[in-house]
């Protein structure tokens, strides 16, 4: 077959190459490797870091809201009520900060050799999933423990992870794209995150929003997530659907806008990272 | 046939910052407070570019050529003439301002070895990482594998960490992936250049085999030698344009000429040195600027500036055909002469009677050293160029085409009917 390139300045908006991302795929799969591989390497507990890090949060969270502010949690033990909200929260989060950074610390990369960029954040995306797995089992752990049986609405618990990538994989693309150009991004989410956490349910419940704002207060895709986490582990209420359908299709114009605007910057990353 | 590369109207552009100055105070106090606003503007800028003001620089403009299959092409220019930025847009890095090519063939654009290496993992891990990043595929580096580690010779550390590999080995292993990487159309930035001289011989004769294969390649060097040697057609670049497209030597000639002519950089303004800089070399003149033939006085003179005395200066004068055939070297250790040089400017004259390279623009490296540490190093601080001269007096020139590099010493010549 004849391999047929043509360059020229691309002009307009585009939307993902996926044929181009497929041919790149093992690239993407090393890329994700790597992360891996570097993270705990040369560390004692290695992966055990995974599961410390999440738990000790969920710990100082539950001593401190839990039982020395007293919020309520649904009627479910503060410990798993906060957990499971920790496991969407932490991806999320991890993402953004570690997005941000995705471009700019492989500016070497970007600067020396052609490949589809957006296997940088993917890879990010990808990456940041074995921590997500591992929030799972340990939650799982949980539940054995409190001897917890989740109901049949667990199953819409796939669904929940779908709308949490497509968030977290359109701001990453978003804010690594504005990163290459401006720097501030970078020093504004490592603090950022912290802050941001309190615009969603992770460390209180959202009853004590008002119900005049509930709405609004959906548009943070991270809202339906993490209620509909509760509300399939935990039992706490019925799947709240007007949360997730909102939060979904956020997430949806995200991961759009997302994707465009990083395919329109992608072109001058050489050039200025 | 039709061209493997064809490159129409290819011109791309910069945005190049420009010095602020203030004048006053008050005017730096309130620039002080404006500064988040203006910085946004200025890097916002960056990706702007609405009509052609001071601070935008076009680093190419109007390329046009075309490739065939199998060619070898060499581009060469001066430091700034958009070499780099060429190579880029070939290989997709940066996207070009106007214009389009059309490239028909696996490419592979080798810009530097080593990309994407992570001193924490393996070597191993490393040669999949590096391998993907230049395009090749798993199964592509998996029946390779044992190949590139050979080649490489790090066998014995392969599952270490490449953070504990000396800095050979890692470019070792680098040029190892790198070599077997099989395109059609094969890019080659003279950054490979890097790194010791076997190093770099093992890199030009890898690139030999590859064009002897009948790939195309596109190879932008410093090193005449190695352009003139692998390649078969040249482009010269010069301020973001073509100057010349021509067979190799024709090109070469054209570029040397153009560096007699033009006399581009002041020696003391030059930038791709080495050395310590307590030392350098200022400029250097022959005959005093005029006409150097073979078979005659050669006088040098040397200009420096020092910023430390120097009890045991070590100069080496190095006369090269196209910067890296060495044909002599003028030192003043192994002729017995110590010199000294005190802290300020100073000049070192030194003079052959019988100067007896034939006629041929020369490019000449100047060395400073004092006891093995190198103090300053420009290769081709200079070209000399040594006129055509009768020097035998018979009516005949001799030219280092023909007749090799060095005059001889006239001969008795005699022919006698054996008795």
């Amino acid at each position: 077959m004849v391999h047929t390139t043509i360059i020229k300045p691309s002009k307009g908006w585009h939307l993902l190459n996926i044929k181009e991302l497929i041919q790149y795929k093992d690239l993407l799969y090393f890329l994700v490797l790597r992360s891996f591989k570097a993270k705990y390497a040369q560390s004692v507990l290695g992966i055990g870091w995974a599961i410390i890090q999440p738990l000790v949060q969920t710990l100082v969270f539950t001593l401190i809201f839990g039982n020395l502010a007293k919020l309520s949690s649904d009627g479910v033990p503060y410990i798993l009520f906060s957990f499971v909200a920790m496991i969407p929260w932490n991806y999320f989060s991890s993402i953004l900060t570690d997005s941000a950074n995705s471009l700019v610390s492989n500016k070497g990369m970007l600067s020396k050799v052609y490949f589809p960029r957006i296997v940088l954040p993917l890879s990010a995306v990808f990456t940041k999933m074995l921590d997500l797995a591992i929030g799972f089992i340990i939650m799982i752990g949980f539940f054995v423990y409190y001897g917890f049986v989740p109901n049949p609405s667990v199953l819409f618990v796939p669904l929940l992870m779908i709308i949490l990538i497509m968030t977290s994989l359109g701001t990453g693309m978003f804010l690594s794209a504005l990163a290459v150009q401006y720097r501030d991004v970078n020093y504004a989410m490592s603090f950022l995150v912290r802050v941001i956490m309190y615009s969603a349910p992770v460390v209180y419940s959202i009853s004590i929003i008002p119900e005049a704002y509930i709405y609004i207060y959906a548009l943070n895709p991270m809202v339906g997530v993490i209620e509909g986490m509760r509300a399939a582990l935990l039992n706490t209420k019925e799947m709240p659907w007007d949360l997730i359908g909102i939060g979904g299709l956020v997430s949806v114009i995200m991961f759009i806008t997302g994707t465009f605007y990083f395919r329109r910057m992608e072109k001058v990353f050489a050039d200025i990272s | 046939m039709e061209p493997v590369i064809s490159v129409k109207n290819i011109s791309k552009r910069y945005r190049i910052g420009l010095l602020e100055k203030y004048e006053t105070f008050a005017e730096q106090a309130y620039n002080t407070l404006l500064y988040p606003l203006k910085n946004f503007k200025k890097i916002s800028s960056l990706t702007r570019f609405t009509d052609d003001d001071d601070s935008v620089f076009w680093a190419l403009r109007d390329i046009n050529f075309d490739v065939q299959e199998g060619e070898v092409l060499g581009i060469i220019g001066p430091n700034g003439a958009g070499k780099s930025t060429l190579l880029k847009i070939l290989s997709r890095i940066t996207e070009p301002t106007s214009g389009e090519i059309k490239i028909i063939g696996r490419v592979s654009s080798l810009l530097e070895v080593g990309t994407g290496f992570h001193p924490e993992l393996t070597g191993r891990d490393n040669i999949y990482m590096n391998g993907t990043i230049l395009g090749m595929r798993k199964r592509e580096i998996d029946s390779k594998f044992e190949e590139i580690v050979a080649f490489s010779g790090v066998e014995k550390h392969i599952d270490t960490p490449v953070k504990f590999y000396s800095s050979g080995m890692k470019v070792r292993l680098a040029f190892a992936v790198a070599a077997h990487l099989e395109p059609e159309i094969l890019i080659i930035d003279e950054v490979l250049a890097v790194g010791d001289a076997e190093f770099q011989k093992k890199c030009l004769g890898k690139m030999k085999d590859i064009s002897k294969r009948g790939r195309t390649v596109l190879f932008v060097s410093h090193n005449m030698g190695a352009v003139e040697a692998l390649c078969n057609r040249g482009i010269l670049l010069r301020k973001g344009m073509i100057e010349t497209i021509d067979t190799v030597d024709q090109t070469i000639s054209t570029y040397y000429q153009s560096l007699i002519d033009k006399k581009i950089i002041p020696l003391n303004e030059r930038v791709d040195r080495t050395g310590d800089g307590s030392f350098r070399f200022l400029s250097v003149v022959f005959n005093e600027g005029l006409p150097v033939r073979t078979c005659s006085r050669l006088r040098i003179e040397i200009e420096y500036e020092t910023f430390q005395k120097i009890n045991n200066l070590h100069i080496a004068i190095t006369f090269c055909k196209n910067l890296d055939d060495r044909l002599m070297v003028l030192d003043n250790l192994s002729q017995g002469f110590s010199l000294e040089a005190k802290i300020g400017r100073g000049r070192i004259t030194l003079i052959l009677e019988n100067f007896r390279l034939l006629p041929y623009q020369y490019s000449i490296n100047l060395w400073a050293a004092e006891s093995k540490q190198v103090l300053d190093y420009i290769l081709d601080a200079a070209i000399l160029s040594v006129n055509e001269s009768d020097i035998f007096g018979s009516g005949f020139n001799l030219n280092v085409g023909q007749h090799g590099h060095y005059a001889p010493e006239m001969c008795d010549w005699s022919c006698q009917k054996q008795s």
